[in-house]
């Protein structure tokens, strides 16, 4: 078997009495693209925070391609190769389109905060940036200021600014949440083009979307994993069944 | 995403976006380069001293501007480094060493040890905790310039001569030293240009619409910000290094936070970001200043008279502060973009 990329150990945190991560342990393989279900509130997208650095955990420890990155700050975890996406959308909203993935090619060129040297016409950035948003579909929109995206098209915008960072791991916090049915077919496709390519964490709450995409599946409630493993297998857990997939119909 | 997947008819290679040349900062700085001659002409030659103190304070405002405008860092403390570089200037002029190829190093240095100093400190909170503690550090600079008894102390320090460059007094000429004042500001102004525009610029610009982003990109934010904060402080304190020269006195108030005060009101009336909205304002804020506390005898000097419906307007003049800070507020609070905002919305109306 392969070494993980990204290893979660015992992974708690706190919010004063309420214990959103409680003790959560997983491995993501290289290639993998892993699915975090559960309910709302379950506690998903603050998992994602301590994976990427926003928050940190009380107890346990994050490890990411071997290294203990627990306590790394998130800007040297970016560098590391970790990306991620936010569950609301985060880009620079007065850039252009590609000017937010020439930002995130800058992050990974040689002097990436060189005072002197123009960044708009640089084409050691901008050629790439180019190639990430043909990748995700969005070249016709490329000079359009982000701010002006649909939602849809900023989510393939965050996806094309992980690409960029050349990342070991993606992290993806509800990539379809809020996009319409035929965005959201557009997005599945997308993430489909990348499978195999990345290590992936996708947290989602579509179930269709789920099952159509992952390699492995875990469920996480009140904090807890219930259950972890291939997809069919997760599907007919009877636990997961009545915590989860039984409040859905 | 409105052709996913399918490689659009886009030009593989970048087109980039055609650059808005600065024509307005082209314009101005040309205008400004025949002050001079008007004064020769016949306009009163107290503009020109009144002309180069504005460019003066517009390198101050432009340095505020990289910070404040492009960085959306409120430093309530930038008048901190105009006093470090008018009191090293007045200093060593003082200790008999005007040279001021002796004088401007100091000044950089001592700005950027300050600014490092203080900005590694006030960097770590933002908003309104950021803003009270620049406060702080330039009210410590003003209170330190009070208690340098052996240069004046709180009565400010009167200096015997201008600084000299290789020995040369080559600020003793007022139009020479108008040119080279003009020449400093707008080799500021294009230093600032190409950092705007530079890798680190785009960075900085990011950092302030959305620092999570960019972190989560990679960047350290906090150093960023940093690095911006002691560039800022250092052409600030060229601007120190100017006013002691042309006042030929320095004085605790040089630091006053009211002093800072003003360098925000310059860059928020041009319009902040723009760079070129920085110097207008200051021009703008030092004219009306001028304009309202000679209220009076402008009137007298058109009408014959002090008073305008009976009303005095030496007592208006007198008080033109009163008058000037509402007049601010009212023009912040309806012209959104300064007066840049205005002259950029006039353009567009015209295409
Ligand atoms: N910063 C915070 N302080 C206190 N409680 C929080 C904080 N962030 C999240 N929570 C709480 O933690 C729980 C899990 O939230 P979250 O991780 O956003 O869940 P999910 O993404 O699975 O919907 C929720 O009950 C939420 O209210
Ligand atoms: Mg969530």
């Amino acid at each position: 078997m392969t070494e993980p990329v990204l290893v979660l150990d015992g992974v708690q945190k706190s919010f004063g009495a309420l214990k959103v991560t409680d003790g959560v342990s997983l491995a993501v393989a290289p290639g993998e693209l892993h699915a975090l279900i559960g309910p709302n509130g379950a506690g998903k997208t603050t998992l994602v925070h301590q994976i990427s650095g926003m928050l940190r955990p009380d107890t346990g420890t994050v490890r990411f391609r071997g290294h203990d990155i627990t306590t790394l700050s998130p800007e040297k975890r970016a560098r590391a190769g970790l990306a991620r996406t936010f569950q609301i959308t985060s880009t620079i909203a007065s850039l252009s389109v590609l000017e937010n993935v020439a930002l995130s090619v800058q992050a990974r060129a040689a002097h990436p905060l060189a005072l002197f040297r123009n960044a708009a016409r640089d084409e050691r950035l901008n050629g790439p940036a180019w190639a990430a948003i043909e990748a995700v579909g969005l070249a016709e929109r490329a000079h359009v200021p982000a701010g002006r995206l649909s939602h849809g098209e900023k989510r393939a915008l965050e996806i094309a600014m992980a690409l960029t960072l050349e990342p070991a791991a993606i992290l993806l916090d509800e990539p379809l949440a809020g996009v319409g049915r035929e965005e959201g077919e557009r997005l599945i496709s997308l993430l489909k083009s990348l499978k195999g390519r990345y290590a992936m964490l996708l947290v989602e709450h579509d179930m269709e979307a789920v099952f159509a995409l992952a390699d492995k599946v875990s469920v996480l409630v009140y904090g807890r994993v219930i259950a972890s493993g291939d997809p069919a297998v997760v599907r007919a857990d009877p636990a997961v069944r009545e915590a989860y997939l039984g409040e859905e119909g | 995403m409105s052709t996913a997947g399918a490689i659009a008819e886009t030009p593989a290679v970048a087109t980039p976006l055609p650059k808005r040349r600065p024509v307005i900062a082209l314009v101005l700085f040309v205008l400004l380069a025949l002050i001079p001659v008007a004064t020769a002409l016949g306009l009163p030659s107290h503009w020109l001293s009144l002309v180069t103190r504005a460019m003066i304070f517009a390198i101050a405002a432009l340095s505020l501007d990289l910070i404040l405008g492009v960085g959306g860092l409120v430093s309530f403390g930038h008048a901190a480094f105009i006093g470090i570089g008018a009191y090293v200037t007045g200093i060593m002029i003082t200790e008999g060493r005007p040279e001021a190829l002796l004088a401007l190093p100091l000044i950089l240095v001592a700005c950027a040890v300050f600014a490092a100093v203080t900005g590694a400190v006030s960097l770590r909170t933002r908003g309104v905790a950021f803003i009270m503690i620049t406060l702080a550090f330039g009210q410590m600079g003003f209170f330190l310039a009070q208690a340098l008894s052996a240069y004046g102390g709180d009565d400010g320090l009167t200096l015997a001569e201008r600084s000299t460059v290789l020995g040369f007094d080559v600020f003793a000429n007022r139009t020479r030293f108008f040119y080279i004042v003009l020449a400093a500001l707008a080799g500021c102004y294009a230093l600032v240009s190409i950092i705007v525009a530079s890798r680190f610029g785009r960075v900085l610009r990011a950092s302030r619409e959305n620092a999570t982003r960019v972190t989560v990109t990679g960047y350290d934010v906090g150093r960023v910000r940093l690095i911006a904060y002691v560039i800022s402080g250092m052409i600030a304190g060229l601007s120190g290094f100017f006013l002691a020269n042309q006042t030929e006195f320095v004085s605790p108030a040089f630091m006053s936070w009211q002093r800072s005060g003003e360098l925000i009101f310059m860059v928020v009336l041009g319009g902040t970001g723009s760079l070129h909205g920085a110097v207008i304002g200051a021009l703008a804020y030092l004219f009306t200043e001028e304009i309202l506390s000679g209220l009076g005898e402008y009137w007298r000097g058109i009408f014959g008279t002090y008073l305008l419906f009976g009303f005095d307007l030496r007592i208006a003049a007198e008080h033109w502060k009163a008058i000037f800070g509402p007049l601010i507020v009212l023009f912040v609070l309806f012209t959104r973009g300064g007066i840049v905002g205005i002259i950029s919305k006039l353009g567009r109306r015209h295409d």
